[in-house]
């Protein structure tokens, strides 16, 4: 399980690079190998704004349709268009060309509250058990 | 005598590996199966199905047609014989796999058999030939039975009333949300949200969000089952209802239900029943005594009325009192010896209205009236009871081979998963797929979401002990080999028509429409 040690994480599965108030958001390989093959992903349009917690876009595979969680609140201002033509690009390479949206953060707090890398990977066994 | 060509009949077995106990052992063996085209990559043109007599001279057809209705050129219809015709629909109809085949435990869809004493009931001409715009004068037999059937559906279920016109069961739901809805707007407050289980099927939040409701998903349980205390917490007076199948998709039954129910009771919501699981407490409990104020009936699952492609799919709806006013039209009433629908809005002027043409499934009544009759009270009742043995016999039988998410007692199916063979790199697909070539059809596959790599077992009351074994046997060959030949998992099924289908590719490039030239792999 690839879990890079410069993103932050959710408990969700998605991971956060913080770039500035630009967070862009994708999920973790540990997200994409249980879900299986990735065939449909919906994505929010540029200018939406999103909320903490609460769901962004879907992704689908032959197993199951998952939400997506925005791992902050803040504004959307970038989405890779071309993961819906090529949804297989989520499985992969979860963390750079299948990365999702790029939120503009508006609150800086909620950056302290996302899991770093070996938090996450605690959280993951754990959740195996 | 000795076969020149030097074959023995002991190659066909080992060729189909039936012997060595591999795969086959629901009865699946090798079989002529014919490749056929597509129907419009046949036939020649000018060829011709049917023989009419020759038109008179000077007649013209296209001059007794009007205008608006001719088309000037019609290309790419296949011009074929009645051979050809029948050929490619009996081919086809070879490739299919339905209940009259075999096994077929698919979790939650209820897969039984259809009896065909209730089809031919359904196909008397009185019935089949009514047509739904006759004057109720002439209609008194079909509303008699709709009238019959409302009343034993609500005795069974314990309501007041039921709802017959909803063609399914997620139509069912929808409808149920409706009156929920329209009840809580009548006494001043539509209200927001929705409390659903996070075990609930995928059409319980779809019907909350067709009818204005944010959904708030609430956790069950580590023994898998809802707990008063989660239903407390998520309580407020802002909550329009909840929705809860009992048993619930793993099969639980949700044995603090009527504490729930008086949880949100006591806050103004009501409480949705999805009845898709209702065959597991059919003629043993009552949802209406547990508390629940609406449940929607799969006549098609509990009463045995065909589904899957076969449908069509036949949803009636049990109301509390509280929302009787609230019913969808046409209903059927009893008035002296006559029966009358019910259709003007002004004699319920709280009706949600029409929401479905004419009166609803009236085949389906038909055959669910025929099993009802049938069967009795003592024989529903038996359709539970044996239903829960059943599903009760396998779970033992494939517990230490399969692993069981879930210690708690279930009803009427049974979830694992996969958790043991993966150890090996066997997945649920993998096991779905080589039981196929036993000759079983899958169970259920990865649901419900709440257990990884869930497979949801379902036998159902009409299978036999000899069956059972036979699948039994199957699902342990398939454990054993998960271990001894992982790979050989990998490439299942090989004894189908087509063997593994590209899923993925399916879904991620589907072709859903043929145009002529396309090259059909």
């Amino acid at each position: 399980m690839n879990v890079p040690d410069d993103l932050k994480y959710t408990r969700d599965h998605e991971w956060a690079r913080i770039q500035g108030n630009r967070i862009t958001v994708g999920i973790t390989d540990f997200a994409q190998d249980q879900l299986g093959d990735v065939v449909f992903v919906e994505l929010p349009d540029v200018g939406d704004e999103v909320k903490k917690g609460e769901t962004f876009g879907v992704v689908e595979s032959t197993k199951a349709v998952s939400d997506l969680f925005a791992p902050v609140s803040g504004k959307v201002v970038e989405v890779n268009a071309p993961l819906v033509d090529a949804p297989e690009t989520v499985n992969e390479d979860p963390y750079e060309e299948g990365w999702m949206i790029v939120i503009e953060a508006s609150d800086p707090k909620e950056l302290g509250e996302l899991l770093d890398a070996s938090a996450y990977r605690k959280f993951v066994e754990e959740e195996q058990e | 005598m000795a076969n020149p060509t030097g074959w023995k009949p002991s190659m066909e077995k080992e060729a189909a590996g039936v012997d060595a106990g591999i795969v086959g052992l629901l009865g699946a063996t090798r079989g002529l199966v014919m490749e056929e085209p597509l129907v419009f990559e046949q036939g020649s043109p000018g060829r011709i199905g049917v023989s009419l007599p020759p038109l008179p001279a000077g007649a013209d057809a296209a001059s007794e047609l009007p205008a608006a209705l001719l088309r000037g050129e019609i290309a790419g219809m296949p011009e074929m014989s009645e051979l050809e015709v029948v050929r490619h629909f009996t081919r086809l109809s070879q490739w299919n796999w339905g209940i009259d085949t075999g096994f077929y435990p698919l979790g939650s869809c209820t897969m039984k058999y259809n009896p065909k004493s209730s089809e031919a009931l359904a196909r008397l001409p009185g019935f089949a030939g009514a047509h739904p715009l006759l004057p109720t004068s002439m209609s008194q037999g079909a509303l008699e039975l709709m009238w019959k059937l409302e009343r034993a559906l609500s005795e069974i279920a314990g309501f007041p009333a039921s709802v017959m016109s909803p063609a399914a069961g997620a139509q069912g739901e929808l409808v149920g949300l409706m009156m929920i809805r329209a009840y809580h707007v009548a006494r001043g407050n539509p209200r927001h949200k929705v409390l659903i289980p996070d075990t609930a099927h995928g059409t319980n939040p779809a019907s909350a969000a067709f009818n204005g409701y944010s959904t708030v998903q609430l956790p069950s349980g580590p023994d898998g089952r809802l707990h008063p205390e989660t239903v407390a917490k998520a309580m407020d007076d802002d909550v329009a209802a909840i929705m809860i199948t009992n048993p619930n998709t793993l099969g639980i039954f949700e044995s603090h239900i009527a504490e729930i129910a008086e949880i949100v009771h006591a806050r103004g919501g009501l409480v949705y029943g999805d009845g898709a699981n209702f065959n597991a407490l059919v003629g043993v409990a009552r949802p209406g005594d547990m508390g629940f104020d609406v449940m929607q009936y799969n006549l098609h699952k509990t009463f045995a009325t065909p589904h899957g492609g076969g449908g069509p799919g036949s949803g009636p709806v049990g109301v509390a009192e509280c929302l009787v006013p609230f019913m969808p039209l046409p209903v059927v009433v009893k008035e002296g010896e006559s029966y009358r629908l019910v259709t003007d809005p002004a004699e319920r002027p709280q009706t949600v209205g029409k929401v479905r043409e004419f009166w609803g499934n009236m085949g389906m009544f038909i055959r669910a009236w025929a099993l009802i009759r049938e069967l009795g009270p003592e024989g529903l009742r038996r359709v539970a009871e044996l239903a829960v043995l059943n599903a009760n016999y396998v779970r033992a039988e494939l517990k230490g081979h399969y692993n069981l998410p879930y210690e708690t007692d279930t009803l009427h199916e049974v979830v694992f998963d996969d958790k043991l063979q993966k150890e090996h790199g066997v997945t649920t697909m993998d096991v779905a797929k080589r039981l196929i070539d036993h000759g079983s059809h899958p169970p259920t596959v990865y649901f419900p979401l709440v257990v990884h790599g869930a497979l949801m077992i379902e036998p159902t009351e009409t299978e036999s002990k000899e069956t059972l074994d036979q699948f039994v046997a199957a699902m342990r060959a398939i454990a054993a080999e998960a271990s001894a030949d992982p790979e050989a998992l990998k490439a299942a099924p090989q004894k189908p028509f087509r063997a593994r289908l590209d899923e993925t590719r399916a879904a991620r490039k589907p072709v859903l429409r043929w145009t002529p030239g396309m090259k059909v792999e």
